[in-house]
């Protein structure tokens, strides 16, 4: 019990054919609808987290959903801090979760 | 006819109004918008690869905006920029208008090309996002901000969630929790966090003058009809309180609220979720505006006169940073703000339609504000542990303890010992709930002038990308010039 994208056949608004695309998160294959962003594809896929956070090591996911609280950004094909609902997704993608540890501080 | 150029910062319902209008005034208008589609988040709807016969009945006005789109698309006189990060606004010693630059090209993407635009005339069309108070647990995920849900299911029918708990305050909760429903999610409630009796007094007085907004009332009847049939709960008065689980969300705790937004302990009671969407309002996109020196009024919107200008000459701004109306409101202030940006009058009479419906819709607003604006009572609800700033991960404990050492009124200086609002969304989830609850714990508030708003650099840059334009700047002498007097 997740997120999910709506199966065409159940959707009101009559949708057309869609072209397949698959990412490649965190080493793990996950198949999307071409014109879906990153985090969309992800979490379609039942995932809701893919980030730690520097301090405590919390996962966090999708939170705004436009672009603003930068809590779901991800390394894409090498680019760091992309924002994951705002980069639509194209197939072959290679996506990786982020964290980033705090620098160590010596006494 | 005008030979004025006009540039135009968002493509939501302002934008777009505003660059009809002011091609239909004669001007030439370039209109950015940083995502790679017309219709803003308003009308967030699916990308082209994605065709639906019947889209329209996930919006409201679908055929306002495909009429817009359409016209826009097909005028050479308008030249659309997508993918479009503004990222600075500057106004050179002696221009008319300020110089914008963006970077453009995938989101985020370490090629992006930098681009400069002046124009005659600046129409800001830049709306708003949501504002979501902190609560235990809001930083687990299957925690989204009600405009997510929204988002995700307009723009590519995922449902954030199949078991999902709305709440908040606003009449925006209502069409998300629709949406959520076309989208295959089962929505357990709506918890709207004002009581009835405030609903009612903020927006029965001078019920006359709602009459011109019918359409609205409508659409308001939509959306009941679509609780009544999908038998989802509409409650008042109630407020998710806390988010629970260990890696993701799980159950909610629901309780109701004094007309303060107190929670009455006795009424907690616990829901299990697998997503919770919860906005209490917007927070306005305001740092272009400020970056162009625009004056805020007290409840900080953008100032503007009846021709939609600001204090700034040839700056005009219209839609959510005047004040949060909705989407008229935002249709009328932006064909308004764009023919004047034009050269137009308000009095011309291609505009008086508008100039009237602006009358009617703006009145909105206060009414929104007064039936369910935020009340302080709602830092009841947090706990020493609540994180108030996500991204630096700063607890309600640690930002308090913080402004209790320090002593200062600063808020900057409250911000740099505390780490809140200093993290890479720039203070745009947190800023104002920071300056909020700084403000309850020094009596007397902040008073060094300093608001979390204010952001120079509109955009986070990428290094590479700045030294790449300074290279550019200084071969070639197109660009504007960054001497001060």
């Amino acid at each position: 019990m997740a997120a999910r994208l709506l199966p065409a056949g159940n959707d009101p608004i009559r949708p057309g054919a869609t072209r397949a695309l698959s990412l490649s998160v965190d080493g793990e294959p996950i198949d999307g609808v071409e014109g879906q962003s990153i985090a969309g594809v992800i979490l379609a896929s039942g995932r809701l987290s893919w980030r730690r956070t520097s301090s405590e090591g919390k996962p966090r996911g999708l939170f705004c959903g436009i672009g603003v609280c930068f809590d779901c950004i991800v390394t894409v094909n090498g680019e760091r801090d992309v924002r994951a609902c705002q980069r639509r997704a194209a197939d072959g993608d290679v996506v990786q979760s982020q964290h980033d540890a705090l620098p160590e501080v010596r006494a | 006819m005008s030979h004025r150029s006009v540039l135009v910062i968002g493509a939501g319902p302002a934008g777009l109004a505003a660059a009809r209008a002011a091609r239909a005034a004669g001007a030439s208008v370039t209109l950015l918008d940083s995502s790679d589609y017309l219709g803003g988040q308003y009308w967030r709807h699916l990308p082209a690869a994605r065709p639906a016969g019947n889209e329209k009945v996930l919006h409201h006005g679908w055929s306002t905006f495909s009429a817009l789109r359409r016209e826009l698309e097909a005028d050479a006189g308008c030249e659309i920029v997508l993918g479009a990060q503004v990222w600075a606004l500057e106004t050179a010693h002696g221009a008319e208008a300020p110089t914008v630059h963006a970077l453009i090209g995938p989101v985020d993407g370490i090629r992006r090309s930098g681009r400069s635009f002046t124009a005659d005339a600046l129409v800001l069309a830049t709306g708003a996002h949501d504002r979501t108070l902190p609560f235990p647990g809001w930083d687990l995920p299957g925690v989204f901000t009600a405009g997510a849900a929204q988002a995700f299911a307009k723009g590519e029918r995922v449902a954030v969630g199949s078991r999902v708990v709305v709440a908040g305050a606003g009449p925006f909760l209502l069409p998300v929790a629709a949406s959520l429903t076309q989208s295959g999610a089962r929505v357990l409630g709506v918890y709207e966090a004002n009581g009835i009796g405030r609903l009612l007094r903020g927006w029965l007085p001078r019920p006359w003058r709602l009459l011109g907004a019918s359409k609205k009332a409508g659409e308001a009847l939509g959306y009941l009809r679509n609780h009544l049939g999908n038998r989802i709960p509409y409650r008042t008065g109630q407020a998710v309180i806390a988010a629970h689980g260990t890696d993701r969300v799980e159950a909610v705790t629901i309780a109701k609220l004094d007309a303060e937004w107190r929670p009455i302990p006795s009424t907690a009671r616990r829901v299990s979720a697998d997503a919770v969407c919860v906005s209490h309002g917007f927070t306005p996109r305001l740092e272009l505006p400020i970056a162009a020196g625009c004056a805020l009024d007290a409840d900080r919107f953008v100032t503007v006169d009846g021709r939609q200008a600001t204090t700034t000459a040839s700056v005009y701004a219209a839609g959510e940073i005047t004040g949060i109306g909705g989407v008229d409101a935002a249709l009328a202030e932006g064909q308004i703000a764009g023919h004047c940006a034009a050269g137009g009058h308000q009095g011309d009479p291609v505009v008086k339609a508008a100039v009237a419906a602006r009358a009617t819709f703006t009145d909105f607003a206060s009414r929104i504000e007064a039936a369910h604006g935020i009340r302080p009572g709602w830092t009841a609800w947090l706990h020493e542990d609540t994180l108030v700033c996500r991204c630096e991960e700063v607890s309600y404990g640690r930002l308090c303890s913080a402004a209790s050492a320090t002593d200062s009124a600063s808020l900057r200086s409250q911000k740099l010992s505390s780490r809140a609002g200093l993290g890479i969304c720039q203070g745009r989830v947190c800023g104002r709930t920071v300056e909020q609850i700084l403000a309850a714990e020094r009596p007397g508030g902040m008073r060094d002038g300093a608001s979390t708003d204010r952001r120079p650099i509109v955009a986070p840059v990428r290094i590479g990308e700045l030294a790449a334009a300074a290279a550019d700047q200084t071969s070639s002498p197109t660009l504007i010039s960054t001497e001060r007097p």
